[in-house]
């Protein structure tokens, strides 16, 4: 009988982690991944499977890593994931494969996320080219986890894949969004970026799309005989309250991007970034517990304000466990309604109301309604919005003929084909904010139609 | 790589450079702007396109010493090499969009205030080359701060030089100057002010007495430049407008200056501790 307990994965203690940017968890060693492993009930009919937007064989790379073979379980999750180390440490594990793993119904389900991590960190096998080339070109806008998916394996059947970025660092949002204590970037991320390159793929980092050169000039004038547009979604929503253009309010991207891409935390590099003592962050995602865990490390004091309970914080559990040890503070139902200015242009306040939980919305979820007559004002040197993002319009509005669906987001069919023919496009760019893994596997589904679509000609 | 081939001194704190960067300079339009960075730990500095070369492949930017980041790039020579150049970025002046025969009737006034000159350059250029009758203002605190004023005088164009203490031509701010031509005679149909946000601030309010529409180009703070991060916002006619993907060029009427100009000083408290402690590291490899 399996034990009803995970074996722990080892992290920096909280009060040690609070002050610096280095990764919270540690991961497993290779003593621990094996007895780890070794919980798994190997189902006949593996639910976890088909939780995976990728359909990683899960059962099979356990069975391998149970046994100590690393390399072969590298092998099997090779198959399917394009950025394992990525993805062991950022997806959803709880909603996803850990959600539906039967040993969760009576226990802790099995540790798959931290047991892909370790797999993927130690396997020593690096991706080769693929043998025959076809000198086909293919471009891939964007270099975050939908477009080194789709680049990755293109590259693998033989395609002349070029991506390009518009940052002057390749990753999207693994390298501006998702902080190092999360996801180290000159460990972690660099060698999945090197895995893609490994395989013949060029990143060409400075080059906007529909602004330093259009689709219709890559296709035209510079022989791309596809185009995967991955742009993500990038544009930072606000809450249009009075006041939410005062100094020392900041979109969570904007903060984000000067930490991470700009390595703001950094002394011998040149960003500017603001905290002063206190910070609050609006918002219950990833990004909202990242912000504040990011101003955390910088020195702040940080409450994350939520207009819901902790029930709904649509954050992976994880992070939010991760925030409270730390010494986050929630604020929850709690919605901003106005920034109060200091009296020279800063703020100096949130002025927020209560909210309760009433009927249910479209979501499924008890949506938050005000309860009047309980305004209060919180004190704050910083605000942080945390709101979601929204589709990145530069390349619709640059490519006649690519229809836009309800949100902005560029209309594509299940395999990512659009309006355009030749032009397909996934991840965030289509579907507006979701997971790394989602991305992922629309970049993967987009490479095979992609290839059906080339072969046809 | 981004190789500077020309680096030539304006005035003491103010460098033009040629940089090589092909695929910007294939693509770049009068009213749109680029970002480099220095150095692998440099910021990413929003700079001014005044003139692009698509057959040798070259952009001329101009660069202000205000801060840490802007003395590094006034210290790189020729030869050397910028880590990163991206662009052409915002959306090109309106203009560019009209027909010969819709700007036919049109009489513009520039009023380019100090380093503002350099990016009226390339929109005053495109404008004579297609037989736009313009006038433009160069304004400046002293002599000294002039620039482009040679440059500007093309075949019909008409140049007003001014400075505020008279060392040179008018004396007076651009906006005297402007309302002079104006009580002189002159019938403009558009004026385009460029230059720091205050000067931009009180041409707007002096265009507008004189029923004058006027755009101006906002140089607000930027991380990204693609619309991703909102440091840039600024409130015109009353809407939340990035201004690195939906302009930088705005109607000036209804640009909140005082919220921009608030802003625009967000960081100034770092920018000053960095340049207490910046050591230049440029050119010693």
């Amino acid at each position: 009988m399996a034990t009803v307990k995970r074996v722990k994965a080892r992290e920096q203690d909280p009060l040690v982690r609070a002050t610096n940017f280095d990764e919270v968890c540690l991961g497993y060693n290779l003593e621990e991944a094996v007895e780890e492993a070794s919980r798994c009930l190997h189902c006949k009919n593996p639910r976890c499977v088909g939780a995976c937007p990728v359909g990683v064989s899960i059962p099979e790379f356990v069975a391998r890593l149970k046994e100590g073979d690393v390399e072969g379980a590298a092998a099997v999750i090779g198959r399917d994931s394009s950025l394992p180390a990525v993805c062991g440490r950022v997806c959803p594990q709880e909603t996803q494969c850990e959600g539906s793993c039967i040993l969760g119904i009576k226990g802790e389900s099995l540790a798959i996320g931290k047991l892909e991590r370790f797999v993927a960190d130690n396997a020593k096998s690096v991706p080769v080219r693929a043998a025959s080339r076809n000198g086909i070109r293919v471009a891939v806008v964007g270099s975050g986890p939908a477009g080194l998916a789709c680049a990755s394996d293109l590259a693998k059947k033989g395609y002349d894949v070029t991506v390009f970025e518009a940052l002057h660092k390749a990753g999207g949002v693994l390298e501006y969004g998702i902080p190092e204590f999360r996801l180290p970037k000159d460990t972690v991320l660099k060698r999945e970026l090197d895995s893609v390159r490994a395989l013949g793929v060029t990143i060409e980092t400075d080059v906007v799309i529909g602004k330093t050169v259009t689709v219709d000039s890559l296709m035209d004038e510079e022989g791309f005989k596809a185009v995967f547009i991955a742009t993500g979604a990038g544009l930072p929503r606000f809450m249009n309250i009075p006041g939410e253009n005062l100094c020392g309010v900041f979109s969570a991207n904007e903060f984000l991007t000067r930490n991470n891409l700009m390595k703001a935390y950094r002394d011998d590099y040149m960003t500017p970034i603001h905290t002063g003592r206190k910070v609050c962050v609006v918002g219950g995602g990833n990004v909202a517990m990242d912000a504040a865990r990011t101003a955390l490390r910088l020195g702040a004091e940080v409450h994350i304000v939520y207009r819901r309970t902790e029930e709904e914080l649509p954050a992976r559990r994880e992070e939010v466990l991760h925030a409270r040890e730390e010494g986050i503070v929630f604020d929850m139902l709690t919605n901003p309604v106005e920034v109060i200015d200091n009296g020279s242009g800063w703020v100096k306040a949130i002025r927020c109301i209560r909210m309760e939980l009433g009927e249910p919305d479209s979501s499924g979820r008890r949506s938050p309604v005000p309860v009047a007559g309980t305004e209060f004002d919180i004190l704050t040197d910083t605000v942080i919005m945390a709101l979601g993002t929204s589709p990145n319009p530069l390349v619709a509005r640059t490519t006649p003929g690519l229809e836009t669906g309800a949100r902005g987001g560029i209309a594509a069919d299940a395999q990512g084909a659009t309006s355009r023919e030749g032009v397909f496009a996934g991840g965030d760019a289509v579907t507006g904010a979701a997971t790394v893994i989602l991305a992922m596997g629309a970049g993967r589904k987009a490479a095979a139609a992609i290839d059906l679509y080339l072969q046809g000609k | 790589m981004f190789r500077i081939l020309s680096k030539n001194m304006l005035s003491a704190a103010v460098c033009e450079m040629e940089v090589e960067a092909g695929r910007v300079a294939r693509a770049a339009l009068p009213g749109q702007f680029l970002i480099v960075r220095a150095g692998p730990e440099g910021e990413r500095v929003p700079l001014t396109i005044s003139d692009c070369d698509a057959d040798r492949g070259t952009v001329t930017i101009v660069t202000q010493k205000v801060g840490a980041s802007t003395t590094d790039i006034v210290a790189m020579e020729a030869g050397d090499c910028f880590e990163d150049v991206v662009g052409p970025l915002g959306l090109p002046s309106e203009f560019v969009k009209s027909t010969p025969e819709e700007l036919r009737d049109e009489r513009y006034v520039f009023i380019a205030g100090g380093v503002g000159a350099a990016p009226v350059y390339p929109q005053v250029k495109w404008l004579a080359d297609r037989g736009v009758s313009v006038d433009v203002i160069v304004a400046a605190r002293t002599a000294d701060l002039l620039i482009y004023t040679e440059k500007l005088a093309m075949p019909g164009v008409s140049v007003h030089v001014c400075t505020d203490d008279g060392s040179r031509g008018f004396k007076g701010v651009g906006t005297a100057m402007l309302e002079k031509l104006v009580a002189d005679g002159a019938r403009f149909t558009r004026a385009v002010a460029i230059g720091p946000m205050i000067m931009m601030k009180f041409t707007a309010l002096c265009c507008r007495k004189l029923d004058l529409p006027v755009t101006v180009s906002l140089n607000t703070l930027m991380v990204d430049g693609t619309g991703m991060c909102g440091a840039c916002r600024v409130t015109v006619g009353g809407k939340t407008r990035f201004a690195c993907v939906e302009g930088p060029e705005f109607d000036g009427w209804e640009v909140d200056f005082d919220e921009a100009m608030n802003r625009q000083g967000q960081y100034r408290e770092e920018e000053r501790a960095a340049m207490e402690n910046h050591v230049c590291k440029i050119g010693r490899g």
